[in-house]
């Protein structure tokens, strides 16, 4: 099924939760709404479930609108934080609760139902434990359970809040792949809210990134990974340095170094935002780029980091690389080095008023070829 | 590494096995303050009212608590118990309910009204019904116009006793409702129930322990209470006498054994309350372990 949100508004008191939200789901696709605590994103979720209701604003369902019919009517599967299973329950009377609260000319006989629950038990890779209780599960396994629950009324739009909050690394990523793997063979469309950068990223077709309750940016991941539309996308990210530019011809200038724009955009002259990630950093002992003095090192298992700091204005600028290719000779804290852009990202000052030509961002890639790939 | 270099002593143990471990004598002390306390303000009371409810053998005992009168008072107290409880159960889970489901101007309010009748003295709660429902009160001559009869009758009776009781079920529930919090219904909703099969498949299988905890101490007090029943009963034999105030006539009438008699059979009651809630707690204790914080 596919959703399309158009101007979704909604406030609790002074705070406005949603402003103006635009977003268009296509069948079949595996999203992720990203931000931060406070940014909309699960709000959001609750309004396409039916469990909050905008102020404004539709949610339409294959093209009705929904936004004002109650949860019960709509179909959704909701995975709650939580998980929100029902402990007096046994596991499979929890996936078959969906079944027996239909009314009773849609409901299938009791044999079926129970059917169809083992089936999903056996889905979600839990035979075997039909006649546990909430209790006696992990909480990978309740993760599991509240899964085939939401799955059994065959929903429209499976919505999951923080899918993976509650449970430890190492589950967590075992369930990622399964996940991943259980959408690629059911094919319902997903939504999940994370807070967590890597999650969106492994997961998801595309993600929606939210802020202050509106959309930043949507895009596949190579799309909000490769071309940030903002700052607070890019840094929302992953490491971020932010380095004080001026931007003078096509050419931007800062600390010394003076880089020659290759991308077609034209950040307008002025003040500009230099935002670059520490692995797309490189130390070396000459060439094109800054001057910097390495101020200290630590290995943490495969990756090397370091902060250097710049010798025109001192700003510190963290730096890290593979630590199997160590090129840099003398590589020791007060060692004297060139520093390499490989990519970054230019964007007005948060301070100025954005000019006109500012809504996309400009990205340049000095060196787009990367030496040690 | 040489097997024989290990140390297969166990090492001593410590004075203190535990962080929040007193000292064996500061631990005696607060057993024996603790017993002591129990035996004398509890124990021994108890046995008193046993004593002396026997002390002139079963034949008294017998004639004291099946006296028409004594009768009538038992039947009344079971009576009234068993109109207030069902209508405070009704009270206490839709004032629970809309207090921790929702969000409503003067709910703080509601929530301290709630209480009301643990803070107001039972004599004073006695004294407002006579004032509403009495002869010179606000309803008094409409309702003995239509013949009606509150106080110094069975319902006043029972709206004194509904009063007091009230806040039992409402706080056991108001505390447990909100640790739960609104996810299971919601969770219920959205599989497509309906707001009664939420109730009933949900919302009650999460309280249920909860709630016949609260019932049960309802009971107990709606048998036992005395002031406000006092106050609006009248106190005419075998008609509005509950069973507390049948002591109290036959106490004042030094009547000692038959008012021991059935304060002994008020007491039976208690014990067969309290006994049901242990058994309750055995047998489901991991449940209400679950369900319940204390």
């Amino acid at each position: 099924m596919d959703i399309q949100i158009r101007k979704l508004h909604k406030s609790f008191g002074d705070f406005n939760a949603l402003a103006g939200v635009d977003l268009d789901i296509a069948s079949g696709e595996l999203i992720a709404l990203l931000g931060p605590s406070g940014s909309g994103k699960t709000t959001l979720l609750r309004c396409i479930a039916g469990l909050e209701f905008p102020d404004r604003g539709e949610i339409r369902f294959d093209g009705e609108d929904v936004a004002e019919r109650p949860v019960r009517e709509r179909r959704v599967g909701f995975v709650f934080q939580h998980y929100a299973l029902f402990r007096h329950m046994s596991v499979l009377d929890n996936v078959a609760f969906g079944l027996r609260v239909r009314e009773r000319r849609e409901r299938q006989p009791e044999a079926l139902i129970r059917q169809r629950a083992r089936e999903l038990i056996e889905l979600v890779q839990l035979a075997g434990l039909e006649k546990r209780y909430p209790s006696q599960l992990s909480g990978g396994q309740k993760q599991r359970v509240a899964l085939a629950r939401a799955l059994a009324i065959e929903p429209r739009v499976l919505l999951l809040d923080e899918p993976f909050g509650a449970l430890d690394a190492r589950v967590r990523k075992d369930l990622r792949q399964w996940l991943r793997e259980l959408h690629r063979r059911t094919g319902y469309s997903t939504l999940f809210v994370t807070h967590d950068q890597e999650e969106a990223l492994e997961l998801a077709d595309r993600v929606v990134i939210m802020n202050h309750g509106a959309i930043e940016q949507i895009g596949s991941v190579d799309e909000v990974y490769e071309r940030p539309a903002s700052p607070f996308v890019f840094d929302f990210l992953g490491d971020t340095n932010v380095l004080r530019a001026q931007v003078h011809e096509r050419r931007v200038q800062f600390d010394g170094a003076d880089i020659a724009v290759l991308d077609g955009r034209i950040h307008p002259d002025g003040a500009a935002d230099v935002h670059v990630r520490p692995g797309d950093l490189r130390l070396g002992d000459g060439g094109i780029g800054l001057d910097v003095v390495v101020q200290s090192l630590q290995r943490t298992g495969p990756v090397v980091r370091a902060v250097v700091q710049t010798s025109g204005s001192k700003a510190p600028v963290r730096v890290e690389w593979p630590h199997l290719h160590h090129d840099v000779p003398a590589l020791r804290p007060g060692a004297q080095l060139r520093l390499r852009l490989l990519q970054f990202s230019l964007y007005t000052p948060q301070s100025r008023p954005p000019t006109s030509s500012l809504g996309a961002p400009i990205l340049i890639g000095q060196e787009r070829r990367r030496d040690h790939a | 590494m040489n097997l024989s270099t290990i140390d297969a002593r166990p090492t001593p143990s410590r004075r203190h096995p535990t962080a929040t471990d007193e000292r064996r004598w500061t631990q005696l002390v607060l057993i024996a303050i603790a017993v002591l306390f129990l035996m004398g303000f509890l124990l021994l009371p108890l046995i008193a009212v046993f004593d002396e409810a026997l002390r002139h053998g079963w034949t008294l005992y017998r004639e004291a608590i099946t006296s028409p009168d004594a009768l009538a008072a038992i039947r009344l107290t079971l009576l009234t118990a068993g109109i207030a409880v069902p209508m405070n159960l009704l009270f206490g889970v839709a004032a629970a309910w809309a207090i921790t489901k929702f969000t409503f101007p003067g709910k703080a309010l509601l929530v301290s009204l709630i209480d009301l009748p643990f803070s107001v003295s039972p004599v004073v709660a006695g004294l407002s019904f006579i004032l509403i429902f009495g002869r010179h009160g606000w309803f008094g001559p409409w309702l003995f116009d239509h013949d009606i009869r509150i106080v110094f009758a069975m319902p006043g009776i029972v709206i004194a006793t509904v009063f007091v009781t009230f806040p039992f079920i409402a706080r056991e529930l108001i505390p447990l409702m909100q640790e739960q919090g609104t996810d299971h219904e919601q969770a219920a909703l959205t599989l497509g129930a309906s707001g009664w099969q939420t109730f009933w498949r949900v919302t009650l299988p999460n309280i249920k322990w909860g709630l016949l905890y609260g019932v049960l101490l309802c009971t107990a007090r709606a048998m036992g209470e005395f002031g406000a029943v006092s106050v609006v009963s009248g106190h005419i034999r075998g008609e509005t006498n509950t069973m507390p105030l049948h002591v109290e006539i036959l106490y004042n009438e030094y009547a000692f054994s038959a008012a021991f008699a059935v304060a002994s059979l008020l007491a039976v009651f208690a014990l067969v309350t309290l006994g049901l809630k242990t058994y309750l707690e055995w047998r489901h204790g991991d449940e209400l372990a679950a369900t319940r914080r204390h």
